[in-house]
């Protein structure tokens, strides 16, 4: 009886390991592009493999990574503006995290730890559509955490390899890299008036500031001002 | 490893870790406020846009608004791409692809 009630657990763990991997598969799949390009930018901005894929090992946060690089390549190696970006784009995590919080809050201390240094969008987002259709379960989590983790890692040694092959990055037009990943990024979040009226307020405030501000502070002053017009036209919406 | 590199990375390690794991520790029992989710809703189009205008408009550091300017006219086409296509690897080849061809003139 026991022993039955054992296997039965064992069936359905594996059940949802099973689960796991087959639902993760096309979103990690999907990841391989960007980490390459990660990789090929890192050595493009005149980083060494090392620093490249150590940036993916422990910040694994695919954007601000871009980011990063993108100002390290740019000269940037006074720590508070990049420390600062990465910051702003990062503070996604705290929603995400939170709307976990009820579920994670369970797990032994360890786990919670582990769990949080693994998410990402795409993997919060699968774990919520599970919680959804069927409850919050931590070994999918895990799995899917851990599936993407891997592979970010192993794409960005792909790119650093790729790239180590080129001589001279610059001539092919790999500097473009960087402003068509985001492109790939941003526009699809431009789905709403509110969203358009960022937009155009972070473009006029980056240029002015680019202009007349040094080093790379517009980014910061731009992001800052175009997040609160939208933060506080959010705000006005909900009250009409 | 250059020194004042790994500082910088280890930095980006350690804020994007508080974000992760700030949630659970801040706001466990209360949810985030409502003023810091709209604002942080609108924190990825802002700083994608600052990245992305300012390198298109003023590559050079100053302001470019002409047929010279590559990185203009490569931009206007891969966000033309992005946007039917929604995938990196056209968008990225076809910008730089652009680029490319740019250069040879």
């Amino acid at each position: 009886m026991q022993l039955s009630n054992l296997l039965a657990g064992k069936n359905e763990l594996a059940e949802e390991a099973w689960v796991a991997l087959r639902e993760c598969a096309p979103v990690v799949l999907g990841v391989v592009p960007f980490g390459i390009t990660c990789g090929i930018m890192g050595l493009t901005a005149k980083m060494s493999g090392v620093e490249t894929i150590s940036m993916s090992v422990i910040v694994f946060a695919g954007a601000s990574q871009f980011i990063g690089i993108t100002m390290l390549g740019a000269g940037i190696t006074s720590w508070g503006i990049i420390i600062l970006t990465t910051l702003l784009v990062n503070m996604r995590h705290l929603i995400m995290g939170s709307s976990l919080a009820p579920y994670m809050i369970e797990l032994p201390f360890p786990l919670q730890a582990l769990l949080a240094f693994l998410m990402t969008d795409e993997t919060y987002a699968l774990t919520i559509c599970r919680i959804h259709k069927v409850r919050y379960s931590a070994l999918y989590q895990l799995i899917v955490s851990t599936a993407f983790y891997l592979v970010w890692v192993l794409s960005t040694v792909a790119g650093v390899v790729l790239a180590s092959y080129i001589s001279d990055p610059l001539t092919w037009g790999l500097d473009f890299a960087m402003p068509a990943t985001f492109l790939v990024l941003l526009i699809p979040l431009l789905a709403n008036r509110i969203s358009l009226i960022v937009f155009g307020a972070a473009a006029v405030v980056s240029v002015f500031a680019a202009l007349y501000l040094p080093g790379k502070w517009y980014i910061i002053i731009a992001c800052l001002t175009a997040s609160l017009i939208g933060g506080l036209l959010e705000g006005d919406g909900e009250h009409a | 490893m250059r020194s004042e590199v790994f500082y910088i990375i280890l930095g980006m390690t350690l804020v994007t870790y508080f974000t992760r794991i700030g949630a659970l520790a801040l706001f466990r029992f209360t949810g985030v406020p409502t003023w810091i989710n709209r604002w942080l809703k609108y924190v990825p189009v802002a700083i994608l846009t600052a990245l992305i205008v300012p390198s298109l408009l003023l590559p050079k550091g100053y302001l470019d608004i002409s047929l010279n300017n590559h990185y203009l006219i490569a931009g206007i086409v891969a966000a033309f791409v992005a946007y039917k296509s929604r995938n990196i690897i056209a968008t990225l080849g076809i910008g730089m692809s652009i680029m490319f061809v740019l250069k040879l003139f």
